[in-house]
């Protein structure tokens, strides 16, 4: 387990930004501590400094998890941001969509979302914009890319990140 | 059945044959009995009637003569003598030497045979012979066509059970069974043990007497149903019944068998004995609810005879389906609506959850909801969730879960702690750590480290926690119902082994704990099992080798721990432990108890730990082992050596001293005490000035926690509070004698008596420094000299024993009142 280099620090901020934007501060100050970021084994983990100070007793092969994995470096360290920080982009997200009820479950099973299957969507979300999907109840479903520009009757193609 | 059936005539009748198996056995019965007469003699008459006319076509035989040797009178035993020959023709069939198939059959006839006298017991045979006849109707089905076919098999024809009923049915069959006797009643001799036994179980009085006689009986009706045996047509149905012994008449066998044992004096017959009985029902239990020899054994010592059955009825089904709500996402009010009006059919799980919903069902696959792939929920077993519960986690605790895959206690301890405090989340298993991973992520749960460590390195690997949770590795014979491989591949070996590796684990866990936790201080250990080698036993072991004892658990339900089990007797205080089972509380089997640690110090066994003393302080170990005569650990000490003996002694020398201090030289008053008390001595004397004090104290301190925990006789929880009690002067006192100034403070400990155990001190801020300073004993040692009153004077009669050589009780007793609110105070903590 080990910090995070300048460079990996750079290019998960930038994946992080494409959702949340300059928000990203939040993360790291919170009134209920400060949280950090480390990186084990390429994986990502997000957590506060209590639970770092006992993980450090950990050895390295043994250790499996901790915190909250945010996503992982690939191995032409590229980030890929996982389902499981879902809950921190969530509220600090920048543009949001919503997904109409009929659509919300076949999109939960890996399904592609008509234009039509759109509830909301904020404004001025342009085409390859980060969004954040949610459902009508405000749940949030999935950070996504919006693929392509929005067009009536088009279909929206629609990437739904799988939890690790 | 099929071969001889004809298309053409067979008709399904009455509710049908799925319809029927869908029914329960016993209403089944029920139903069959009073009306099934009816039903078959209604059936058999419009069967009879149509083979009546093809009798009167085909043969002039009358079938009331076949009726009357088959003596079977009433129509009711129809369905008896149905199945009986079902059952019987195709055991014959299958294995003409199948004496126990065929003895069970004719018992089952014999039985009904004279049943005409013993209405009861015959309706009690009706009824198991009308499940019998029940599963047979559709051979009755076929026979009847094959009937109408005029099969004749020879010996018989299927028609035989119908002839019963039916006069005109008997005859092709009866000349069959006719041939039959003949051949049965050579062998008849065969079954006559058998049937004795049989009968012996059935509540049949009459002619119990002579087996002999019996069996003749028997034979004869054994005779018929062997007749019809042949006679069965290749009905698959009948010939799987009877392949084993026929299900029907093992079950009814079981509960005569468990009628019979209950009023044993009154129902038994003569010439048999108890164990025959058991032997009996043994093999039947065995057989019927496919179950092997050793864990039917080690059930039936567990249970009664009557909750036996109910418990092996239990694990046929399986438990309801329960989930619990996470409360860090969502409530369990809002939960069940979005449940609902997604189509599951749910309830609160009872008074005793507040988050707990049990599915009773559901149109969507409960484990696949946008629900639960959001976290808001987790599908876990009722029982799972009562050591949790137990444990109680408070916030910004630091907790230890030592097997935690799946995650489903891990993840509830989360919730209570609402994520704040630090959870270590271990299992020996990386396959099942991903699934843990996987859920806690999912639920949200953000203080856990997830570590995939042997749970037996743990305090190594970092320890001090305030509570551990151990669900131990088990044989798994509580959740049967979930896995029902479990009835056969489990032996003796298996579950020794299970036992040693949770002995093994409960000590690593108990190390893990830090004693002086201000909120904690608490262990949980459970299993999912109802063995007592894995429960009262391993729990047993760990009070003898650790300090800790066993507090109340929190819940309020289930049944208590068992404080003798056979040749076992355990600590009292196993009563506090609960243990829940699938018939009487409709969840898996399970166990839990709590302990609560009242001292970080490990006991060592006398025996071999003069040897492993730390280099600076030679005396504690020994004293240590000796201190505890009682305790078994011996290996914790050497293990610990690093850890535990610089606790260790810190913790000692004050009980050593306390010993010592009368006499200057170990105390060791009691034999218990004799060799440490002897080692104490020696080391006291090199070591101290003062005197072994410390060292005599620590083993005094040691002794009273021992004695606490392993005498039985005392109030245990008496002496444990005064162990406790004693170790935390202990720790106190260790502290002090560890700063510089031991001397003067040994000095300042011996003025003061046990009247303020920090105070003296000063500066000593309790255990945590004890742990640290190992070369401070000799200080420590001079501390403790005073205690040492207090911890022997603490003890009842075991201790006193020791005290008796040590300064006057009156002494310790101060230390005691001191101590006696700590333990109040600890034991408040639990």
């Amino acid at each position: 387990m080990r910090p995070l280099t300048e460079e990996e620090t750079r290019v998960m901020f930038e994946k992080i930004a494409k959702y949340i934007g300059e928000n990203l501060q939040l993360l790291v100050d919170r009134p209920d501590g400060t949280y950090c970021f480390r990186l084990h084994k390429d994986r990502v983990y997000y957590v506060s400094e209590k639970i770092l100070k006992l993980a450090a007793n950990i050895s390295g092969d043994k250790l499996v998890s901790l915190g909250t994995c945010f996503g992982k470096f690939t191995k032409t360290h590229k980030f890929r941001l996982h389902i499981t920080a879902l809950d921190y982009l969530a509220p600090y997200a920048k543009y949001k969509v919503w997904i109409k009820p009929g659509a919300e479950q076949s999109f939960l099973y890996g399904n592609h979302v008509l234009k039509s299957g759109l509830g909301r969507i904020t404004e001025n979300t342009s085409q390859y914009q980060g969004v954040v999907v949610y459902s009508m109840a405000d749940v949030p479903l999935s950070p996504l890319n919006l693929p392509r520009h929005i067009k009536e009757g088009e279909k929206l193609l629609l990437h739904h990140q799988e939890a690790n | 059945m099929g071969r001889k059936l004809d298309p053409t005539k067979k008709e399904k009748r009455g509710p049908g044959r799925k319809a029927r198996k869908q029914k329960g056995a016993e209403t089944e019965l029920a139903k069959f009995l009073p009306a099934g007469g009816d039903e078959n003699s209604k059936r058999l008459s419009s069967r009879a009637r149509k083979r009546a006319a093809k009798r009167r076509l085909g043969s002039a035989e009358a079938p009331e003569t076949n009726k009357s040797p088959g003596a079977k009178p009433l129509p009711g035993k129809l369905p008896k003598g149905f199945c009986k020959p079902f059952g019987v023709s195709a055991g014959a069939v299958q294995t003409p030497g199948k004496k126990e198939a065929s003895s069970l059959f004719n018992m089952a006839r014999g039985k009904k045979r004279p049943a005409p006298t013993h209405s009861s017991a015959e309706e009690e045979e009706e009824d198991s012979e009308g499940d019998g006849v029940v599963n047979q109707e559709d051979l009755w089905g076929s026979e009847d066509s094959d009937a109408d076919m005029i099969d004749d098999y020879g010996a018989g024809s299927n028609s035989e059970d119908e002839d019963e009923d039916d006069d005109e049915e008997l005859l092709p069959i009866e000349r069959a069974a006719r041939k039959q006797k003949a051949q049965e009643a050579v062998a008849g001799d065969q079954w006559s043990e058998e049937e004795t036994d049989e009968e012996e179980e059935e509540e049949q009085v009459s002619a119990e007497s002579g087996p002999r006689e019996d069996e003749e009986s028997e034979g004869g009706l054994q005779i018929n149903v062997d007749e019809e045996e042949p006679l069965l047509p290749p009905a698959g149905e009948v010939e799987q019944d009877t392949q084993a012994p026929d299900l029907q008449c093992v079950h009814k066998r079981i509960q005569d068998i468990v009628g019979v044992l209950r009023d044993f004096g009154t129902q038994r017959e003569e010439g048999r004995s108890r164990s025959e009985y058991l032997q009996r029902l043994r093999k039947d239990l065995a057989t019927y609810y496919s179950y092997g020899d050793f864990l039917l054994g080690k059930l039936m010592d567990l249970f009664p005879l009557s909750e036996l059955v109910e418990f092996l009825e239990a694990n046929e089904v399986p438990r309801p389906i329960t989930l619990r709500t996470n409360t860090l996402k969502t409530r369990r009010r809002d939960l069940a609506q979005a449940l609902i009006n997604r189509g599951v059919n749910l309830d609160p799980l009872g008074k005793w959850s507040k988050t707990g919903l049990v599915v009773y069902d559901s149109s969507v696959p409960i484990g696949a909801t946008p629900e639960y792939l959001a976290g808001h929920y987790m599908l876990q077993g009722a029982s799972s969730m009562l050591p949790v519960m137990a444990l109680a986690p408070q916030e910004h605790e630091r907790i230890l879960d030592m097997c935690c895959a799946p995650g489903g206690k891990t993840s509830y301890i989360a919730q209570l702690m609402k994520n704040t405090g630090v959870i270590l989340a271990n299992d020996a298993n990386a396959e099942r750590l991903k699934s843990v991973v996987g859920n806690l992520h999912r639920l949200g749960v953000t203080n856990a480290i997830i570590s995939h460590y042997d749970g037996r390195q743990f305090p190594k690997v970092v320890g001090g926690f305030d509570r551990v949770l151990l669900d131990a590795p088990c044989s798994g014979t509580g959740v049967i119902s979930k896995d029902p491989a479990v009835k056969t591949n489990k032996d003796e070996k298996d579950i020794l082994r299970c036992a040693h590796l949770q002995k093994e684990l409960l000590l690593s866990a108990i190390d893990s704990v830090n004693a002086s936790s201000k909120t904690g201080g608490y262990l949980v250990y459970c299993t999912c099992s109802i063995m007592v080698e894995e429960n009262e036993w391993v729990v047993d072991y760990a009070l003898k080798k650790r300090n800790v004892r066993l507090v109340p658990t929190g819940l309020d339900f289930g049944q208590e721990g068992f404080t003798r089990f056979r040749e076992r007797r355990f600590h009292p205080t196993l009563r506090s432990t609960r243990r829940f089972y699938p018939h009487t509380h409709n969840m898996d089997g399970f166990f839990i108890a709590k302990f609560k640690k009242f001292s970080n110090s490990i006991p060592q066994s006398q025996t071999g730990n003069s040897a492993t003393s730390t280099p600076t302080n030679p005396d504690l170990p020994n004293v240590n082992g000796q201190v505890t005569p009682k305790s078994e650990s011996g290996s914790p000490s050497t293990k610990k050596a690093g850890q535990a003996k610089q606790r260790l002694q810190k913790q000692q020398h004050p009980k050593k001293s306390s010993f010592q201090k009368q006499n200057g030289i170990s105390k060791g008053t009691d034999t218990e005490l004799s060799t440490v008390s002897a080692v104490t001595k020696a080391q006291a004397s090199s070591k101290l000035q003062d005197s072994s004090q410390p060292p005599e104290t620590a083993a005094v301190v040691r002794e009273p926690k021992e004695a606490g925990k392993l005498k039985q006789q005392s109030p245990k929880l008496q002496s444990s509070r005064k162990a406790a009690f004693r170790k935390q002067r202990a720790p106190p006192k260790t502290m002090d004698t560890d700063l510089p100034a031991a001397p003067s403070l040994s000095k300042t400990q011996a003025t003061p008596k046990p009247e303020d155990r920090d105070q003296p001190f000063g500066n000593t801020t309790g255990a945590e420094k004890v742990k640290h300073q190992v070369a401070e004993q000799p200080f420590k040692k001079a501390a403790f000299q005073k205690r040492d009153g207090t911890p022997k004077g603490l003890k009842t009669p075991t201790v006193s024993s020791r005290s008796s050589s040590r300064p006057p009780p009156a002494k310790r007793r101060k230390s005691q009142s001191r101590g006696s609110l700590q333990p109040a105070l600890t034991s408040v903590d639990g």
